[in-house]
């Protein structure tokens, strides 16, 4: 019987100043498919799957039942219980690891080409047959729950809660995924049954791999591990639709400095308008020392260890936010300070800052490309922000592309200081709770 | 400490050694800087870093934190560069840049296109002798340094409890003071101290060049001595003599209570050997020890404790085996709601008893000793990791070929081997133990 194994498309990619990286395009035999980048360098294989929904997928009144279940799928599968599994995963030396945020589940391997069958059936049976066995169960519910408890008093989880409940409202972005102790204490193990159902199905799978395999193995490989997992799976939740009522709302805690997350409404990577907000995000807040934030806060002032703003290009929203730290008794002077630099970045910005920032981003941009580990997560995000390989390639041309007249356009049209909504938790001075 | 956040946490996990020895070249410049070139040729990306054999430990009393703070002190001005353009031009290249602080070490990193390492090299040779600081200077990053303790130490109990325990482990050692300073030190720290410390230990003949990516030894070279190679040894470089620890003969204990501690916790830890140069055999046992104790889920104490009694959410192990002098094996237990701290260290101890009297596994020693093996070919795909190992180690008084080594010392450690330095360690005499806790007696119950 002659049957075509693999079909494959191949994207030559010359980065500037990179050596030039392969993405295969790879169909496998059963239909799953995959990105993959060829390094037969070291013996062994990066392999990042996602799938899309994630925490998000949660049902009503079963918040938190996606993040338990993702913390067992390693804790008993098939024919082995949690420390039959452990033991596996240890004399095979392969790297399991399992994530779950608001968009995706994430599963991230790393394994030996002399073992790569043994780990791929031992990582097939925790995402195929995961046992869900009572005691484990009871102990990685534990586990979550002291991290809940642990949030209620850490500052930085209070800001980021306080904030989404905020601007989320009921939607699922509104709560944390790791779910509430009351919610994570009620789920019982048909919840987290349905849950494994509902977020590992193929009909959301996003695959990269990355080192010693060929498009060949890796089809093979793929249907192997993937294809009885079911096809489809839970519905995806609506887009949220965020409200930023702007203002600074203050939640009491008590602590030496205060913490700061602020937002405001974003753009999606679609907009025809978001390389230039991306660019201006960088010259704002981007993170790096130049950004005018960290010289406006702590380069001139002395008033954080940090400060940066991110442009949050979300499954279900977008928005603009940022986040800082500062004494109580400076925060207030902090805050004033990122609203006064909100309002000026609306007048635009230099033509060096400009050029800067550009030739920051698009010098930065293929030192990422580092590693097996990084590349396979590059290639699954792509895939699943819905990009061609040929991002890899045309990306730099599209911040080059930004001009000084794109920044102020979309400084007017985006930036907006009455939207600007800051949460502060701590005992901050001289800032009212509103 | 960093000089800002976003790399710190890669620090905290030492990997096992890792590279073939041919990737690595190693050579002095005439003036006694070390260099060491480490190849990757996968990407056209290279790290430049320079790494001083002075940390905190090295401080003078009085002045704790001025290693740090001399760090972000050299993101300031020299005779050619402005304030702040050491950074924008790292950036203005397409590369990031940042700097740590640790006991026994000061580093400095760049990032870039492997084509631009020479301007990384006149810039980094630049700082290492011309800095110029102002009182300007001094004061706003003085700020900066202290909301850096806020974020780090004071906004977390669990960092305020590690501070005041490592100060209870040490009674003499500077590994008693936290890196970052003590804050009422932190808030006079001046300009001439931050200079007495740059005079005293940045000089090319207590430095280390580390260059690790898409180069050849050779071009490093010839870089490294028009840069570096120029700039004179410093005659007066102290010997790095630190008061050392006396004996510990009586067990301390300590309790930290804070509001904010949702989750009680204990350590315990004893005073250990680090490795040494030529003679790493005890502290390799050391490092098996403490993966058969708590390297995971398959760990003895969490098999017992986790496992068997279900008494405690976690429990781990951990030996710093890299550090200039003594340093500590931590045992750690996270009980579960309803088991109080008492009885969670009493069933630790009895994991440690049962371990002294039966001895090791061998199928879980033959388990961890694949997995270090595994975690060699791993370690190869992150060259910034292996530039670090070889970082650390030189500043921690071990050599390239101590390195080159440590993964066949770990690999011929023996059962007896193990058991010998467990008996050896296991002395509550020689041991600190710390209970984090609430304010009230027993864990607070929080709704949310």
């Amino acid at each position: 019987m002659i049957r075509l194994v693999i079909t494959l498309w191949a994207t030559l990619i010359a980065l500037p100043a990179m050596a030039e990286i392969e993405i295969k395009q790879v169909t496998s035999p059963g239909g799953i498919n995959a990105w993959l980048v060829e390094d037969h360098t070291i013996p062994f294989t990066a392999l990042e799957l996602r799938f899309r929904g994630g925490g998000s997928l949660d049902a009503p009144g079963k918040r938190g039942a996606t993040n338990l279940m993702v913390g067992l799928l390693e804790e008993g599968a098939a024919d082995m219980d949690a420390r039959a599994f452990a033991k596996r995963s240890e004399e095979l030396a392969a790297s399991f690891g399992y994530g779950s945020s608001d968009d995706a589940v994430s599963v991230s391997a790393k394994f030996l080409t002399e073992n790569r069958d043994q780990a791929i059936a031992h990582l097939r049976a925790s995402l195929i047959e995961p046992r869900f066995d009572a005691d484990a169960v009871e102990r990685v519910r534990a586990q979550v729950l002291s991290g809940l408890r642990q949030d209620v008093t850490d500052p930085q989880s209070i800001a980021s809660r306080a904030f989404d409940k905020l601007v989320f409202g009921t939607h699922p972005y509104g709560a944390s995924q790791d779910g509430t102790i009351d919610s994570v204490t009620a789920l019982t193990r048909d919840d987290i049954v349905a849950a494994h159902h509902g977020a590992l199905a193929r009909d959301r799978l996003y695959v990269g791999a990355v080192g010693d395999i060929t498009a060949e193995q890796l089809g093979k490989l793929l249907d192997t591990l993937l294809l009885d997992l079911p096809e489809t799976g839970a519905p995806m939740p609506p887009a949220a639709d965020p409200v930023f009522p702007g203002g600074t709302h203050v939640t009491d805690f008590d602590t030496p400095q205060s913490v700061v997350v602020f937002g405001q409404p974003g753009v999606d990577m679609t907009d025809p308008d978001f390389f230039p907000a991306y660019v201006l995000n960088q010259i704002l807040g981007g993170g790096s020392f130049e950004s005018r934030l960290m010289q406006e806060v702590r380069e001139k002032r002395g008033l954080t260890y940090g400060i940066y703003t991110y442009l949050a290009d979300r499954d279900l929203a977008d928005f603009w936010a940022g986040s800082v730290a500062s004494g109580n008794e400076s925060v207030a002077e902090a805050i004033k300070v990122i609203r006064a630099e909100w309002q000026r970045a609306r007048d635009g910005v230099t033509e060096a800052e400009l050029n800067d920032a550009k030739t920051y981003m698009t010098g930065a941009y293929p030192l990422r490309f580092d590693g097996n580990g990084p590349i396979a997560n590059i290639l699954v995000s792509m895939q699943m922000m819905g990009l061609t390989p040929d991002y890899v390639s045309n990306r730099n041309a599209m911040i080059e592309a930004v001009t000084m007249a794109d920044i102020t356009r979309v400084a007017q049209r985006l930036l907006d200081p009455a939207q600007l909504t800051f949460v502060v938790v701590g005992k901050p001075q001289g800032l009212g709770p509103t | 400490m960093t000089r800002f956040l976003a790399l710190a946490a890669a620090l905290l996990f030492a990997p096992l050694n890792a590279f073939a020895d041919d990737s690595v070249t190693d050579f002095k410049l005439d003036n006694g800087m070390e260099v060491v070139v480490i190849e990757d040729h996968r990407a056209p990306v290279a790290v430049h870093m320079a790494w001083y054999r002075s940390g905190s430990a090295d401080e003078t009393p009085g002045v704790s934190g001025v290693a740090h703070f001399l760090e972000h002190l050299l993101f300031k001005g020299t005779d050619t560069l402005e304030p702040g353009e050491f950074s924008a031009t790292v950036a203005r290249n397409g590369g990031n840049d940042n700097a740590f602080t640790s006991y026994d070490y000061t580093a400095y990193y760049q990032r870039v296109a492997a084509d631009r390492l020479e301007l990384m090299m006149k810039m980094e040779s630049d700082r290492m002798v011309n800095l110029r600081l102002d009182e300007g200077d001094i004061e706003t990053e003085r700020n900066v340094i202290l909301e850096e303790r806020n974020q780090r130490v004071d906004n977390n109990p669990s960092a305020l409890f590690r501070e005041q325990k490592g100060a209870v482990q040490y009674l003499n050692h500077r590994y008693g003071v936290p890196i970052i300073g003590w804050r009422h030190e932190m808030e006079s720290l001046s300009l001439d101290d931050a200079l007495s410390y740059y005079g005293t230990y940045y000089s090319p003949n207590n430095a280390i060049l580390i260059v690790a990516g898409d180069v050849t030894p050779d071009e490093v070279k010839t870089l490294a001595e028009k840069y570096y190679g120029v700039i004179p040894a410093n005659p007066d470089l102290p010997e790095r003599i630190r008061a050392i620890e006396p004996p510990q003969t009586a067990e301390r204990r300590m309790i930290f209570r804070d509001p904010r501690v949702a989750q009680p916790w204990v350590n315990r830890s004893y005073l250990a050997p680090a490795r040494d140069s030529g003679a790493q055999e005890k502290a390799a046992a050391l490092v098996l020890l403490s993966e058969i104790l708590g390297g995971g889920q398959t760990s003895l104490l969490n098999e017992r404790l986790q496992f068997d009694k279900q008494m405690v959410v976690y429990a781990g192990a951990g030996y710093g085996a890299g550090a200039l002098d003594d340093t500590t094996f931590d045992l750690y237990v996270v009980p579960k709601p309803g088991v109080s701290l008492q009885e969670a260290e009493d069933a630790m101890d009895a994991v440690i008893a049962e371990f002294l009297e039966n001895g090791v596994d061998e199928e879980q020693l033959a388990r961890i000793k694949m997995q270090l093996k595994a975690s060699q070919i791993y370690a190869r795909d992150d060259v910034e990791s292996i530039a670090n190992r070889y970082g650390r180690a030189l500043t921690q008084g071990l050599t390239v070929a101590d390195v080159q080594a440590w993964p066949d010392v770990l690999q011929a450690v023996t059962v007896d081997d193990i058991m010998a330095a467990a008996r050896d360690l296991f002395n509550r005499d020689r041991s600190v133990t710390g209970w984090l806790m609430a304010d009230a007696a027993q864990p607070v119950e929080v709704s949310q």
